[in-house]
């Protein structure tokens, strides 16, 4: 039997190899803890501060109001596991909405406008991902022209905002299913996005394509050279994102009653910081659509609390822009310090 | 220490794996591989064994289905075959584990050995099968590693058993192993031979590409011999020795290999240029006392993990020093940055040559004046006729080839690139001239050069200090041998006193248990 | 013939000459100068003045990405540096008078360049991807802009400020003259001393130009810094046009027409060797192409679009793999070829 992997020196006590065990099967998981400890302390905290924050109105509020950012973020995590990223999704979402306003009030139905809306978003995050794959184009390059060209695409659609009448939207966001007058409640907008998060952990878990993603994000070459469809999954991946920027432009548009050209500035950056938050390692390979879930949940406790505070609304940019730094950071001297393990 | 494995009768008693005849590959105008032929037999450890350029690692393309020869014929289990693809040669048995572990370290164990053919249950990836068939090939190869761990938590060494362990985990008829043991300790090595008689005794091939001598004589039952593109012979290593493997390998009588014997006596280390007293980074290199004199070549010797390394670039301002004190011509003086040591004459050729040495994007002239004029700071900067006229006399004088200035370094040889690195640190006028492998990887003729070279520099009042993984390469070129083990220096010996046996015996003496 | 082809120039002046041939050819009218008053008049007048703020950018932009990084924090530190100026003249007592204006000038840069410090710090000394590092300034640095203007755009009254951008010397714009000294000084910098040498050696091999001796940290974060004074100056320049301060307007975007000027101009992403007199030429095509939009009609808000496509066809053409591609379409492929592919 082979002496190499037992630990030569100290008989085994059974702590520390529990301890260590535990550490070298789940250590991708920590920073998702660290992150949902952030969350329950930001709770507690505005709880404490306010006395009227944990209410089945400001929680069901949570959800329901960050619901865009949820779709985006699991579009987001997939394309940040590959060690790529996409600064496109905000003015995708803009783009497909108001394209979705304009169809509907010329009148073409919903059951239509919806899908035409979905498959635009995924179109555009072909049109990113074949300019990353097949010219070898930075990723942030790549989908820095795409936010522009989208965003330029919203206002030749109209430059101004367009309302929507149209029922069936109206439905998905005015709909309560509440289980009893002033409990939790849930809207269809809502059930979409928990759908999409619940799809995209099965992806990534359960799906041979999911394993790739993870696979390229640690080493790319390596995949390729084990014969994993590394082309394919890296172009599907910012189609995944265009797909859930497509969806959260149907969510958003049903959420505001309208569509804006100018929605969504800098909502690239607010979904990048869930998603780093939540412990996703933005150098790729390390990262889970839960932690991703939580990162938006703080995010939106932020905003939250900013407005229980009566504060000026940038401040919610700022603080998130430092906390992603202290991630950023932190996910930095950890990575240093590992990197030294190894022989 | 060589362990004679028994000669086992090939001819007629056993139909080759895997047979190369006539194997024709041509880049535009240069013929790289000529009309060679290769056998490989089943539960044989063949070795493949050539300069830089022999053709190796085009063979090995050949074999694993990254190129097609142009003429030739390829055959597996009698069957002729072509290969489009590395996935066609996978499919045919033939199995790679590369130098740079090919592996995902962001996965885990079993992750690692099933990829690309997870067991699946209704589409979906099957936990609990996948770890238990991960459990199964690393049982079988009586390995106990946990399957559920990340693979980044694991030594390189255990990374590459995974890496193995994937390789045989379909059926494989033959294994190639490009470079395995070049990260490994002495245990580590014996644990990878072990590994692999178990698979050989299954009938498994494995071709072993490797420099170190000593392992092949340790491990191969055969050997191939090319040179030029050309088969030179196929040998048992029983009946040739290392003498004559070298010399079939280089084409010429191995007197040139001799350098001048260094007869001069070791200098006066009262007065040393460079003394270091209990040194020590981190668990590296602990407690290192070293000193050299003038016109010294002071020889560090020991296995990967003993400290070599670490102590260089503790010397260097490399890396800084947790504890001990350095001193310059008697002077007490932090080396915590590159810089501060070259601003004292000591300068640093580091061992991974493309990654921190050579700027290949830059010039060969480019890269020659660059340590200079850091030195001279941003605001003083060398006149462009300076640095032709500099760049010109350093490869005159180190013969550098291709002769362009303006050539992108990128471009060279290992052994010119290695040139222009010591061109560049020469350039400093340094005192002291810390060289960290610098023969790694480059081919014999150009290796004599630069052992050449540092005799001639030493001569001339230079102190080096020299590292490398090859003894006799170490003995060839010190005066003085510091042997170290486990990150300490454990004796420093004048080079006369020594052989190639008994520094290997220094070197290789397990730890006393304390 | 042939030097003149394979000069790295050659395509960005070409380029230039065709766009400026075009526009000549739809609207003669472009090539056209006035003179009213001893000061000159025309598109191409309007051009070397409007093009002052990006060229600023864009020279800081070039030493950034030529150490291999990216700064997209150019188009905040510019909202914040016109923030600070206004703000300073509008608070003190004489708003008309030359040394409020010098102090306001000085005080705006001066938070510019503590600014661009900053970014280098954590590019150069933390060791975070400059992406991110930037990323958090450009989400924070608008939110802090409206902070000082209070939520408001900051307008004012004053000659000296109103002049560095509409006032003229010697005939030609004021603005022009700025954008001329920052090119010249950043040139002597970069090609009289060592700067330039070792920024490519930096941008090329970091680790290997450290054991070489080089100030490697020392020069990133120079670039940086000179990246944020030049845009802190930009900003200045962009608020005495308007004279406002419009914390979410200014220096919208700038970053994709800076990253664009100097990939236009023959600077690699990747980094190491740069071209100044690339980045020039790049920035006066670019805003020779915003006058052709502008002319043609197309509303502002939708030109992003039409950059994006430039962008994509710049970037599509400087990739090596497009040729591949191309031979792919146009012929099978030798053997050889897939031979040294395959190696």
């Amino acid at each position: 039997m082979s002496t190499l992997t037992a630990d030569p020196a100290a008989p085994a006590r059974p702590l520390v190899e529990t301890v260590r065990r535990f550490r070298s099967r789940h250590a991708s998981w920590i920073p998702v803890f660290a992150a949902l400890v952030i969350f329950l302390v930001m709770l507690i905290g505005a709880q404490a501060n306010f006395g009227n924050f944990l209410t089945p109105r400001v929680l069901s509020a949570l959800l329901l109001d960050n619901a865009y950012l949820l779709i985006l973020a699991v579009g987001m995590t997939f394309v940040i596991l590959t060690g790529g990223i996409d600064l496109s999704v905000g003015a995708v979402m803009a783009f497909t909405g108001m394209l979705g306003a304009s169809l509907l009030s010329q009148g073409f139905p919903t059951v239509v406008v919806v899908p035409v809306m979905v498959v635009l978003g995924a179109g555009m995050g072909l049109a990113v991902g074949v300019m990353v794959q097949f010219f070898d184009v930075q990723p942030f390059i790549a989908s820095l022209a795409a936010m522009f060209a989208a965003r330029g695409l919203a206002f030749m659609v109209s430059l101004s905002s367009i309302k929507v009448e149209d029922p069936a939207i109206l439905w998905l966001q005015s709909t309560r299913l509440q289980g009893a007058p002033g409990s939790f409640y849930l809207t269809p907008t809502g059930i979409i996005a928990l759908l999409v998060v619940l799809v995209g952990i099965l992806v990534l878990q359960y799906t041979r394509f999911g394993r790739t993603v993870y696979a390229i994000g640690g080493n790319e070459q390596s995949a390729r050279l084990m014969g994993l469809p590394v082309v394919r999954t890296k172009l599907l991946v910012y189609v995944i994102s265009g797909v859930c920027a497509g969806l959260a432009g149907v969510v958003f548009t049903a959420y505001t009653g309208a569509a804006y050209p100018l929605t969504g500035v800098g909502t690239e950056l607010d979904t990048i910081a869930a998603v780093v938050i939540g412990g996703t390692l933005l150098s790729g390979g390390s990262g889970f659509v839960l932690g991703s879930m939580i990162g938006v949940f703080v995010y939106g406790t932020i905003k939250t609390v900013i407005s229980f505070l009566g504060a000026e609304q940038s401040w919610t940019r700022i603080i998130i822009g430092v906390i992603l730094l202290v991630f950023v950071v932190m996910q930095r001297l950890i990575v240093a310090r590992t990197g030294t393990n190894r022989r | 220490m060589m362990v004679t494995m028994d000669p086992r009768e090939h001819e007629g008693d056993r139909a080759p794996v895997v047979e190369i005849s006539g194997a024709t590959v041509r880049f535009g105008a240069e013929t790289v591989l000529d009309r060679v032929d290769f056998r490989l037999f089943p539960g044989e450890v063949h070795s493949l064994m050539g300069e830089n350029g022999a053709g190796k690692s085009t063979l090995i393309k050949a074999l694993t289905g990254v190129l097609r020869p142009d003429a030739g014929e390829v055959r597996v289990g009698g069957e002729p075959v072509s290969f489009a693809t590395p996935a066609a040669a996978i499919a045919a048995g033939i199995s790679t584990v590369y130098q740079e572990i090919d592996l995902l370290p962001n996965l885990t164990v079993a992750e690692n050995i099933c990829l690309g053919r997870e067991p699946r249950r209704f589409g979906a990836v099957d936990w609990r099968a996948m770890a238990a068939r991960a459990e199964a090939v690393l049982d079988d190869l009586g390995l106990r590693i946990d399957p559920h761990s990340i693979l980044s938590t694991h030594s390189l060494a255990v990374q590459q058993l995974v890496a193995i362990a994937r390789a045989i985990s379909i059926d494989v008829r033959v294994l190639v192993l490009d470079e395995p043991t070049s990260s490994l300790d002495l245990d580590e090595v014996a644990e990878l031979f072990r590994v692999m008689r178990e698979l050989t005794e299954r009938g498994v091939a494995i071709l072993f590409v490797s420099h170190f001598l000593d392992q092949v004589y340790e491990i191969c039952d055969r050997i191939t011999v090319l040179r030029g593109g050309r088969l030179i012979g196929e040998y048992v290593p029983t009946e040739l020795l290392r003498v004559g493997l070298v010399e079939k390998m280089l084409g010429r009588s191995s007197d040139e290999m001799a350098v001048r014997a260094r007869t001069e006596p070791a200098a006066d280390v009262a007065a040393p240029v460079l003394a270091a007293s209990e040194l020590t980074v981190g668990s590296g290199i602990v407690d290192a006392d070293l000193r050299l004199g003038e016109g010294e070549v002071v020889g560090l010797a020991g296995l990967l993990g003993s400290g070599r390394s670490e102590l260089a670039r503790a010397l260097t301002g490399v890396d800084r020093a947790d504890a001990g004190t350095i001193r310059v011509a008697g002077a007490p003086v932090e080396l915590t940055t590159p810089r501060r040591a070259i601003a004292l004459g000591v300068v640093y050729s580091s061992e991974s040559r493309r990654t921190e040495g050579i700027i290949e994007g830059l010039s060969v002239q480019d890269n020659i004046t660059l340590a200079l004029q850091a030195e001279r700071g941003v605001f003083h900067r060398l006149g462009t006729t300076r640095r032709r006229e500099l760049a010109q006399s350093w490869i005159e004088a180190l013969d550098i080839r291709p002769a362009d200035p303006d050539r992108p370094a990128g471009t060279l040889s290992g052994g010119n690139q290695q040139k222009v690195l010591l061109a560049r640190l020469l350039a400093l006028s340094p005192r002291v001239l810390v060289l960290d492998e610098p023969t790694r990887g480059i081919d014999v003729g150009a290796k004599v050069e630069i052992q050449r070279l540092v005799g001639e520099l030493a001569d001339n009042g230079l102190s080096v200090v020299f590292i490398s993984a090859e003894l006799e390469e170490v003995l060839r070129v010190s005066n003085r041998i510091a042997v170290l083990r486990g990150g300490r220096i454990v004796d420093t010996i004048a080079a006369d006193d020594l052989t190639v046996d008994s520094l290997l015996a220094l070197v290789a003496q397990p730890e006393e248990t304390s | 013939m042939k030097p003149i082809l394979k000069h790295r120039l050659f395509w960005p002046v070409a380029a230039l000459l065709a766009l400026i041939v075009i526009n000549t050819i739809a609207r003669p009218s472009f090539i056209s100068i006035s003179v009213q008053n001893g000061q000159l008049y025309g598109p191409m007048i309007d051009i070397l003045r409007n093009s002052a703020p990006l060229m600023l950018v864009a020279l800081g932009m070039t030493l950034v990405i030529a150490t291999r990084g990216i700064d997209l924090s150019v188009g905040a530190i510019m909202a914040v540096s016109g923030a600070v100026a206004l703000t300073f003249i509008s608070g003190s007592s004489d708003p008309n008078g030359l040394p409020t204006v010098i102090i306001a000038v000085l005080l705006g840069v001066g938070v510019a360049l503590v600014l661009g410090v900053w970014n280098g710090f954590l590019v150069a000394v933390v060791g975070i991807q400059p992406i991110i590092a930037t990323l958090v300034l450009m989400l924070a640095g608008r939110g802090v802009a409206l902070l000082i203007t209070g939520g408001f755009i900051t307008t004012i009254n004053s000659e000296p400020y109103k002049f560095m951008a509409q006032g003229y010397v010697f005939g030609l714009p004021f603005a022009f003259y700025v954008s001329v000294i920052a090119i010249v000084i950043v040139a002597l910098l970069e090609r009289r001393t060592a700067l330039g040498v070792l920024t490519e050696a930096v941008g090329i091999n970091p680790e290997a130009s450290r054991l070489a001796g080089v100030r490697s940290r020392g020069i990133i974060w120079g670039a940086y810094a000179a990246s944020g004074l030049l845009a802190g100056l930009a900003g200045i320049l962009y608020s005495s046009n308007i004279m406002a301060a419009d914390a979410n307007a200014a220096g919208l975007y700038i970053e994709l027409d800076a990253i664009l000027a100097v990939v236009l101009g023959g600077t690699s992403l990747m980094g190491g060797k740069f071209s100044l007199a690339g980045t020039v030429v790049g920035v006066f095509t670019i805003q020779t192409l915003k006058s052709t939009i502008t002319f043609l009609g197309v509303p502002p808000a939708v030109s992003p679009l039409f950059l994006a496509i430039v962008v994509v066809i710049v970037v599509l053409v400087q990739s090596p793999r497009t040729r591949g591609h191309l031979g792919r379409l146009l012929r099978p492929l030798s053997r050889t070829e897939s031979k040294a592919v395959a190696s």
